[in-house]
């Protein structure tokens, strides 16, 4: 018998996310520090370490250019842990979905709520960042206000492609394969630390088809005051997946918990 | 008199999993303010009917109405109506006991004010005062499926499903959560269990759904199952093969039937005291004579336990 699953509410999705935020709140200030020296030692070792020996690309100083992309990185690592490993395991291990579901919460209700939470927390990543570049003295110009919506943007993006995995795993071992094999690469080659136009052909275009490249091409642009009608190409690319997928991984997630 | 109209309506109820019918056109209707059992062997559909009412799995085919509501139209709306205790405790271990109860008044909209006096009041009902900001971790098997009662409640549900509420539990937990169930029931909340405990669905519910293989074998209030399946009394008899056949031969026209088990012979009889006298009078050594009430375990026996009946 088939009927159409109930539409999702951002009410009750809100609660889920809230839920995240009351266990949160009991943990942040253990879980925020390393979040503040990550950006510390990448910018210590990579800027003045390499950038001692690379003291321009593209016309930057090295550090410039890899600061804005080690941003958009680190959303995606927070947003994406929270939506693979912590979804899993409140899935699978803690049970916790069981009890959510048991009230008006439906499970779409519930993925959405997950994929707020999975923003959120590659916000507070992406924060903190952020907050250690100004101390650094980069983006202290009005341009950057642009960068705030995009931080959540991004890990709403990040948060659906973590999501989608665990939608569709049994095992919480095959996440080594969506870090190591998925995101690892992307961390490499999507133009944090080296222009992409180094690199051949063939992976400049495969590159266009993977999410970090155009936040990375986004958050550069806007760090360093580069505004060009690219930047608009990247941001539809960003909005355009990013709806693709939450509407992908809703149903994934009400099929996989509403059988 | 004037029959209530029933609180959950199950008709043609089926549920197919690819290889597997898990429930298999079931029917059946729940007044309110009673207490329903399905009673029945692991794997035989219990906790796939009770999934179906709190909406979390979907039907195949058929029709199941809670509270009015269609379960596969309006989800939220039923799931509004029913507190559920799931078998395996899916309390929220990154939360401590009050906070529990608080953040599932959430899921219900409830406000902030009604949440904590809600959720006062339940502690204080399920005796967990002294817990209240302790790590969900830290209380005792018995504690923890009060706390999951509690939570279901929060809502102030007209159904509470309890699925296998005693399951793992000690006796004085057993007859803790069996006190409160029976309260509850008196507030005119509608109780709906899976057991495989006999006693528990003897001691709790008003009717028996009998479940075997997804089907619903039999249906009727404890007393009038074991009236209507086996006989009001048992004579039962342990003792060697032999003398046990002896006897079985010398009173077989006198009992309604009988259940030859490995270590020992049942004889099912309208009145028990004068085929204990006469089975006395034969002098035929065993090593225990006894004669007792039919429980619903004989039911279920006789039901389920195929393998067991000569």
């Amino acid at each position: 018998m088939r009927t159409k699953a109930p539409k999702v509410r951002l009410k009750a999705a809100l609660r889920v996310w809230q839920r995240n935020a009351t266990v949160y709140k009991r943990t942040w200030k253990l879980n925020i520090l390393p979040n503040f020296f990550e950006p510390f030692l990448y910018l210590l070792g990579m800027g003045l370490g390499l950038g001692a020996y690379i003291t321009e690309m593209e016309g930057l100083p090295y550090i410039n250019f890899i600061a804005p992309g080690l941003l958009i990185s680190s959303i995606m690592w927070g947003a994406t842990l929270e939506t693979t490993y912590n979804v899993f395991v409140k899935m699978n291990f803690d049970r916790i979905y069981d009890g959510i579901l048991s009230t008006p919460v439906n499970p779409k209700d519930l993925a959405l709520g997950e994929l707020l939470w999975g923003a959120t927390r590659g916000t507070i990543y992406g924060g903190a960042f952020l907050s250690i570049l100004f101390v650094f003295g980069m983006g202290l110009h009005w341009g950057i206000l642009f960068i705030f919506p995009l931080i959540f943007i991004i890990g709403f993006m990040f948060a659906t492609i973590g999501l989608l995995f665990t939608s569709v795993i049994k095992e919480i071992e095959l996440f080594n394969y969506f870090f190591t094999l998925f995101l690892t690469p992307l961390f490499l080659f999507s133009g944090i630390f080296f222009p992409m136009s180094q690199l051949p052909q063939a992976v400049q275009i495969i590159a266009w088809f993977t999410p970090l490249y155009h936040g990375v091409e986004l958050s550069r642009g806007i760090f360093n005051q580069i505004w060009n009608v690219d930047l608009l190409q990247h941001f539809a690319w960003i909005i355009v997946v990013t709806i693709l997928n939450t509407s992908i991984v809703l149903r994934a997630i009400h099929k996989r918990l509403y059988s | 008199m004037h029959k209530p109209a029933p609180i959950i309506k199950a008709r043609n109820l089926t549920k197919k999993y690819a290889t597997l019918k898990a429930v298999d056109d079931v029917n059946f209707q729940i007044e309110p303010g009673t207490c329903y059992g399905f009673l029945g062997p692991n794997g035989a559909g219990k906790t796939t009917v009770m999934r179906m009412i709190y909406c979390v799995t979907p039907l195949t085919s058929g029709v199941l109405e809670v509270n009015g509501e269609n379960v596969m139209e309006n989800m939220s709306a039923v799931k509004r109506g029913i507190g559920v205790v799931t078998q395996d405790d899916s309390l929220d271990y990154d939360l401590n006991v009050i906070n529990n109860l608080l953040v599932y008044a959430r899921y219900y909209d409830l406000t902030r004010d009604q949440a904590v006096r809600r959720a006062n009041e339940l502690i204080e009902f399920f005796q967990l005062s002294e817990k209240r900001n302790e790590n969900v971790r830290t209380l005792s098997g018995g504690m923890k499926r009060r706390l999951q009662i509690a939570r279901a409640l929060i809502n102030k549900p007209s159904i509470l499903i309890l699925d296998e509420p005693s399951t793992g539990l000690d006796p004085q937990a057993r007859h803790h959560v069996w006190a409160k169930c029976h309260e509850l029931i008196e507030q005119g909340v509608t109780l709906l269990l899976t057991t495989h405990y006999m006693d528990e669905a003897e001691q709790l519910c008003d009717k028996i759904a009998v479940m075997d293989r997804g089907k619903i074998i039999s249906e009727a209030s404890p007393w009038d199952l074991i009236k209507s399946e086996v006989s009001p009394y048992v004579v039962e008899i342990r003792g060697e093969k032999q003398a046990r056949e002896k006897i079985l031969a010398a009173v077989a026209d006198q009992i309604d039937f009988h259940e030859s088990l490995s270590d020992r012979l049942l004889l099912y009889t309208p009145d028990a005291t004068p085929l204990h006298a006469q089975i006395q009078d034969m002098k035929i050594p065993v090593k225990t004579l006894l004669s007792r009430r039919s429980s619903l375990e004989d039911v279920f026996l006789k039901l389920t336990g195929r393998e067991l009946i000569d």
